[in-house]
């Protein structure tokens, strides 16, 4: 069965700086994966590329065996591809329904409007709580929950998350991993960029550790765990 | 998107004219041609949207401000060449009815104008509030990265939103012809009138637009009537220093700077 995402030897970067060199992935269809590192070590670029949100200076990404790294960010959203981005990008002036509704954009995710509204509000009862207010009054964790729930709305078959943990209370990152889980099994692919190593390596089937803008491993969560290496670098002990 | 059209007067001057031709061609009542006015000022913008506006998005501000005066003088000068310096004003069926309302002596054309106003700053409010294209079109002044995340096509919000600035903006040259004289270079002074109003408004904001705009005019009025009609933009402007003073957002801005 071909992958659903696949990259392969993909360079960007920022003016003169190579931010990612050669990162080959794959991501199957129904796995949740994560992509993990340093700060620095290339995994919102990574994300940025395959979203289109930056060109892609070499190597080619393919969703269900398709080119898409020449697409323009809202083809590849039309393709299936949902985004949450570092410091989750909400419209903070408008009410938390609107930033939801704003999520489905192509005419299938529009028809299908009202019921993925539904299964938004049941994933998170408190963005169902707080739909009519608005979106820059919600706490850190609340605005994660509605740029999960925004992405959601899409109706996805790879959403990608960056960072989702950050500056977040450790038991709000113990309920958006739950919630994590849960969109996984029910379908939907994911594909995870973390720094809080362990909390990812908790979650996911595969993880691939980048290192300098490229795939330094790859493997197993059990096995990543088990690394002496990660765990040197990553996990402290 | 936080471009300022510095042109938005001269463009009003082009729908007042458009107007004009319209009526003295073709014998169609500003109130009526108003439409066509809005629709040829919407083409007007979307060309200067994508033309001109999407090439210095992420250029500095000075940028802009250069490029919309310089938008400005063309639409000036375009007009000197083809209409001429003299001021004009446009026939209505309404130009010269008018009627007591108790103690108060009214105008039937301002009266039409200001309610045809009110209506479309509703159906304006109605598209932005309402709809997926105007919601996004609000998102995407929001936070534009946002709006490209999910997938907008934002360049198309952009040339639209510019449209609909140019659309009203040529909508209110036709309704105020009737009344209004005008001339090539009115366009400047209505600039500065609608940029005070957005000020005092507050930058962003629908409300601000419509209740700065009500402002104005009033305090400009009541100036004229008590100090003398040159002095009238004294108290507008003397507004928008105390305004500038004490509230920099303006009365609906949501943030200063």
């Amino acid at each position: 069965m071909p992958a659903l995402l696949r990259l392969d030897g993909v360079e960007a970067g920022y003016g003169d700086m190579v931010a990612i060199r050669g990162v080959s992935l794959e991501v199957a269809r129904g796995e949740l994966i994560a992509l993990i590192g340093s700060n620095g070590a290339g995994k919102t670029t990574t994300l940025r590329a395959i979203a289109g949100l930056l060109p892609c200076r070499g190597g080619r990404i393919e969703l269900d065996g398709a080119r898409i790294d020449r697409l323009r960010p809202a083809e590849i959203v039309a393709r299936g591809i949902a985004h949450v981005p570092e410091g989750r990008q909400l419209f903070p002036s408008m009410t938390v329904l609107e930033n939801l509704e704003l999520g489905a954009r192509t005419t299938e995710a529009r028809r299908l409007r009202t019921g993925t509204l539904a299964s938004v509000f049941a994933l998170f009862p408190r963005l169902a709580e707080r739909q009519r207010q608005l979106a820059g009054s919600l706490s850190g964790g609340e605005q994660q929950m509605c740029a999960i729930g925004r992405a959601l709305m899409a109706r996805p078959r790879l959403l990608m998350l960056d960072e989702p943990s950050l500056g977040l209370a450790p038991v709000v990152v113990t309920s958006i991993f739950d919630n994590l889980a849960r969109i996984n099994r029910e379908g939907t692919t994911v594909l995870l960029v973390e720094q809080n190593v362990l909390r990812a390596l908790g979650l996911c089937h595969r993880a691939y550790v980048l290192e300098n803008g490229r795939i330094a491993l790859t493997g197993p969560r059990d096995r990543l765990l088990a690394d002496e290496g990660v765990k040197k670098a990553y996990l402290g002990r | 998107m936080r471009v300022i059209n510095f042109a938005h007067g001269d463009m009003m001057v082009w729908g007042m004219y458009l107007a004009w031709l319209l009526a003295t061609r073709l014998g169609i009542d500003p109130y009526l041609g108003f439409v066509g006015c809005a629709a040829a000022l919407f083409v007007v913008g979307l060309v200067v949207q994508r033309g001109l506006v999407d090439r210095i998005v992420d250029a500095p501000h000075e940028m802009q401000i250069l490029l919309m005066l310089g938008v400005a003088l063309v639409l000036e000068n375009g007009a000197l060449l083809a209409f001429g310096p003299e001021p004009q004003r446009v026939r209505s069926a309404l130009t010269l009815s008018t009627f007591w309302l108790g103690p108060l002596f009214v105008d039937v054309a301002r009266l039409v104008t200001f309610a045809v106003a009110v209506a479309l700053s509703l159906a304006l409010y109605l598209f932005l509030f309402g709809t997926d294209l105007g919601r996004t079109i609000r998102a995407a002044a929001d936070n534009a990265y946002g709006a490209l995340v999910i997938g907008a096509d934002v360049r198309r919000v952009y040339a639209v939103a510019f449209g609909i600035g140019a659309a009203c903006v040529g909508a209110a040259g036709a309704l105020v012809s009737p009344f209004l004289p005008f001339q090539p270079s009115a366009g400047l002074a209505a600039s500065v009138t609608s940029f005070n109003i957005v000020i005092i408004g507050g930058m962003g904001s629908l409300l601000g637009a419509f209740v700065g705009g009500l402002l104005v005019s009033v305090a400009e009025s009541l100036g004229a009537v008590f100090l003398a009609p040159s002095l009238k933009e004294l108290v507008s402007f003397s507004l928008l220093i105390l305004i500038l003073l004490f509230r920099p957002a303006g009365l609906f801005g949501r943030r200063a700077g």
